[in-house]
């Protein structure tokens, strides 16, 4: 060692490791306009698709005459079910064990489904022939409430008729796809006929969409003369894609290749396989030539795709000093048309039965029961994981109302009702084994911080006020404690399609000391290709700045199943730290060789192996990355490389505390948030700047769905919501400042403590806006009212309560 | 089809001339004509931003304007702000302040910010927020867009200042 040697500090932030606000490498580009997304793909000779929609919820397609659309010149092709039927491509599978019609066939059944693609030179000609395309339809019953779905005559899904076993069990009725039940009914139903207090509540989680800015598209390329396939995407699930391209298409899976360019946001939106993407394919494969398509606005609200449509009933039982002792829950979920919910195969309510929530409770029941309607189909998880939305929303919902049935303090109710740090790992009443949480530190760190009980005074003199009539606002104290289950999952209970839920990552340590790491999974905006490159800098000692990471090109990465569910850090970063380690320990044996001592006698320390005990021999990674590719080292390989395939032996449960408060006229509706505190722990913090960032958008997103943003449908099935004028977004100037803060509760499987975070604040934010909202109206007798709330629905229910009289 | 017309542009600088129908959006020509794929499609309907150019001076969501009443304009786009290697102020803060996330509104933003800073050089939160609301997020919630602009605002000043 001289005096210009680095010490150890300065080495470790040379790293940007773990733990660190590196600032992101992917925003260079992005700032500049450089980014790639599928849009900006244009290949030599390319085409575009544009599909003719029905205007109808519920007909039957009489005909098709297509030829004065073919007559436009530039016009090349219309392809109608009858097309693809040859192929046997007209349905194609869905994630939720249903089929579903790529193009119409016979019938349709939703507003805006996919009845024939138009193919032709470019965006306008192929706009021009959709409307010479003339379809005769006939009119049929439409359905719209999933309630009278399941009591009506009418068949929705004439191809299922007779069926009576779908994929997940027995069918009820012609319109019912299926009941999954979870734990104990009898000893449920038991505990709530004895219980000293019962609160019952029904509520209604109202559709909505992902809406990322960016919408859905593809451009398929088929290379006829090497019988290769180049398909790039909106995919959040490339590999998915590619495996059932092949499945669907006959193409070997090596002669396909699928590219997930720069995304645009997806929240769930882009985990779905939809008809445009095998349009385009088919198309590419009848025209040779590279054919896109890219969706706009109102074609991705009505048909790509929707989230939540949930009306959930349940009873919580407790005894009167609030110690909860029982919870029951029914859903009747509204699929649309086709089932294509995307769960893992053997979810179909996803994770619902996480529905016990942050709390000890010792029995639970929970029932799904899935109905086809003439809606869109495609239930994603927006911002969550699968179904955790609706799950966190049901049982926060449900201690407020026990808070009332028990004239108690919401937020006391919850704290005497947590589970115990003590009492980790944890197997709730509805199965799932809880890894790890320190629930009461975070909810009193929270309480403390905003200083609650000030909030409940000023709160109460408010309402005292009000009724003076001296103000005509109303403060509300919205609370919320989150559990989510993210990570999934263990390949022995989780897979798609039957493609277990590992993700992999590999790695390559170039001669010169910098590396290349893949991963089986694809960033919408996350950042991936600057946290994971931390992760990999911990672990390997090499600087984050010196590893490129490259993800979503399936001929290159290795197999992974996609970002979404929160699964990236902690399956694809579990992966990580794993293959970073195989390329330590072979780092240590080739250290120990070029210091001439025994593997045991070296050990790592930042960027480098040092001898124990004599700091002052070491080698340093790069020179070990050098010494792996320029020398033959006896019985060790040359090269330094590693790859891992990681299957997560659980999920991980990030948790959070949330308070929100806000005044609202009970004039206008208009709800004003003054303050929102979001506490997230989410075990090992990579990048604190990231993580606060995504903190801020779910927040945003949870704002949206609670306030204002829904996918409605009249009696007729008409979409009300289908454009941005209607369907609500919020600007800069409907959105607050967010004050975040953490608890730091390691995952003990996480190779690293990680446990995911891109969806807690929206899972934790949407009950605590209209926890909020209901909050301010329980001093006059309210006990819940559905989102969204915006401003028509709080004026109806201050004027219901009358307090406009 | 209608007859196309003879468009000529000047954008980020740069004299463009070509053959367009009338009817096309400018975000279309600009994309698919010029290859300036910066600007991005994100509703056509003029609610989400991400398609915000600067024509003659003003601040213009360039989906829901014919690229014929385009012509003659001079236009510049996220492709004229700032160089690689000498980002323009906004770029280099929405990158400090963690201002992007997916990036596909970003050009918008940015493209909108440097007019904003123009009509209102020393802006307050509220009045950021509000010159701010044609242009939708749904990634940031908005915090750290503010805070970028915020700060170049502070960093153009300071360098005006010191420059007299």
């Amino acid at each position: 060692m001289n005096d210009m040697t680095p010490d150890r500090e300065e080495r470790s932030a040379n790293l940007k490791g773990m733990g660190c606000s590196r600032k992101r490498v992917e925003d260079a580009r992005f700032t500049q306009g450089k980014g790639n997304y599928v849009d900006d793909i244009k290949l030599p000779d390319m085409l575009h698709g544009d599909f003719v929609r029905s205007p109808y919820a519920h007909a039957r397609v009489v005909s098709v005459n297509k030829e004065a659309a073919l007559a436009l010149p530039g016009v090349v092709a219309v392809l109608t079910a009858e097309d693809l039927a040859p192929l046997n491509l007209h349905w194609m599978p869905t994630l939720a064990g249903d089929k579903q019609m790529v193009l119409a066939d016979g019938k349709v059944l939703f507003q805006g489904q996919e009845v024939a693609f138009v193919v032709a030179s470019d965006r306008y000609v192929a706009a021009d022939a959709v409307e010479l395309v003339e379809v005769e339809y006939e009119e049929l019953p439409v359905i719209t409430d999933p309630f009278e779905a399941l009591k009506s005559d009418v068949v929705l899904r004439e191809d299922l008729e007779g069926q009576t076993e779908g994929a997940h069990g027995p069918r009820k009725h012609h319109n019912h796809i299926f009941t999954w039940e979870q734990g104990d009914e009898a000893g449920t139903n038991q505990v709530l006929d004895n219980a000293e207090v019962v609160a019952e509540e029904t509520m209604y989680y109202h559709r909505t969409h992902p809406c990322p800015l960016e919408t859905c598209g593809s451009v398929a390329s088929m290379d006829k003369v090497n019988g290769k396939l180049t398909l790039w995407g909106t995919f959040q699930a490339p590999h998915v894609v590619r495996t059932v391209a092949s499945l669907l298409s006959g193409i070997e899976e090596h002669n396909i290749r699928v590219v997930s360019p720069d995304i645009g946001g997806g929240f769930g939106n882009k985990v779905g396989v939809y008809p445009g993407y095998v349009c385009s394919i088919v198309a590419s494969i009848v025209t040779g030539k590279p054919v896109k398509w890219v969706e706009d606005r109102m074609e991705n609200l009505m048909s790509t795709a929707f989230a939540r449509d949930y009306h959930m009933t349940g009873k919580i039982s407790a005894t009167k000093d609030g110690k909860i002792t029982g919870l029951h829950c029914h859903v009747t979920a509204d699929h649309g048309g086709f089932d294509a919910c995307a769960d893992p195969t053997k979810f179909p309510a996803g994770f619902m039965n996480i529905c016990t929530g942050s709390y000890d409770i010792p029995v639970a029941y929970l029932a799904v029961d899935g109905v086809y309607t003439n809606k869109a189909p495609g239930g994603v998880s927006y911002r969550c994981s699968f179904r955790v939305t609706e799950a966190v929303y049901f049982i926060e919902r449900m201690i407020e109302v026990l808070a009332i049935e028990l004239d108690m303090d919401a937020a006391e109710l919850r704290r005497i009702n947590f589970i115990k740090k003590e009492q980790f790992p944890y197997t709730a009443a509805l199965g799932w084994e809880y890894d790890s949480g320190d629930y009461h530190t975070a909810w009193d760190k929270a309480l403390e911080t905003v200083e609650y009980d000030a909030l409940r005074k000023e709160q109460a003199e408010r309402v005292e006020a009000f009724k003076r009539g001296e103000t005509r606002k109303l403060m509300g104290v919205g609370l919320s404690f989150f559990t989510e289950i993210v990570g999934a999952g263990p390949v022995k209970n989780c897979d798609i399609l039957g493609m277990g839920m590992f993700d992999s990552c590999e790695i390559r340590i170039h001669p010169t000391g910098s590396a290349i790491a893949r991963l089986g999974t694809i960033s919408q905006g996350q950042g991936h290709a600057t946290t994971f490159a931390q992760i990999l800098a911990s672990e390997i000692g090499i600087s984050a700045d010196s590893i490129t990471i490259e993800e979503g090109d399936t001929d290159t990465a290795p197999y992974g199943l996609g970002t979404y569910g929160s699964r990236s850090t902690p399956v694809a970063g579990a992966a990580t730290a794993m293959a970073g380690r195989k390329i330590r320990a072979k780092a240590q044996m080739i250290a120990a060789y070029l210091l001439e001592v025994h593997d045991d006698d070296v050990e790592f320390d930042i960027d480098r192996f040092v001898v124990k005990g004599a700091p002052e021999r070491f080698k340093t990674m790069k020179e070990i990355a050098y010494a792996a590719y320029n020398q033959a080292i006896p019985g060790i390989e040359p090269g330094l490389e590693a790859v891992s395939y990681y299957d997560p032996p659980n999920m991980t449960y990030p948790f959070g505390a949330y308070v929100c408060v806000m005044d609202i006229d009970v004039d206008t509706g208009v709800p004003e948030i003054r303050r929102f505190y979001a506490l997230d722990d989410c075990g090992t913090r990579i990048n604190p700047m990231i993580i606060e960032g995504q903190v801020h958008g779910g927040l945003t997103e949870a704002l949206a769905v609670a306030l204002g943003q829904e996918i409605a449908y009249d009696d007729l099935g008409n979409v009300k919501t289908g454009t941005l004028m209607d369907f609500f977004l919020p600007t800069a100037w409907e959105v607050p400042n967010y004050e975040t803060d953490y608890t730091v509760t390691p995952s003990p499987h996480h190779p690293i403590g990680a446990k995911g975070v891109g969806e807690s604040p929206h899972v934790g934010g949407v009950p605590c806006f209209s926890n909020a909202v209901q909050d301010a109206f329980r001093a006059f007798g309210l006990r819940h009212t559905n989102m969204p709330h915006d401003h028509w629905r709080i004026w109806q229910t201050a004027n219901g309560l009358g307090l406009h009289d | 089809m209608s007859d196309k017309m003879h468009i000529k542009l000047k954008v980020n600088g740069e004299d463009k001339e070509f053959l367009a129908e009338p009817r096309e959006l400018l975000i279309y020509a600009l994309r698919e004509k010029l290859n300036i794929t910066g600007p991005h499609v994100g509703c056509e309907t003029s609610h989400c931003g991400a398609c915000t150019v600067t024509i003659d001076g003003k601040s213009v969501k360039s989906c829901t304007m014919f690229v014929a009443q385009a012509n003659g304009a001079e236009i510049t786009t996220i492709e004229g702000i700032g160089e690689p290697d000498a980002l323009h102020v906004l770029q280099e803060n929405f990158r400090e302040h963690h201002g992007l996330q997916c990036g596909f509104c970003t050009p918008g933003m940015i493209t909108r910010a440097t007019k904003l800073l123009e009509e209102n050089p020393n802006p307050t939160e509220e009045e950021v927020r509000f010159g701010m609301a044609g242009n939708i997020c749904r990634c940031t919630g908005y915090q750290n867009i503010v805070k970028s602009i915020l700060s170049a605002a502070s960093e153009i000043n300071a360098a005006k200042e010191a420059a007299q």
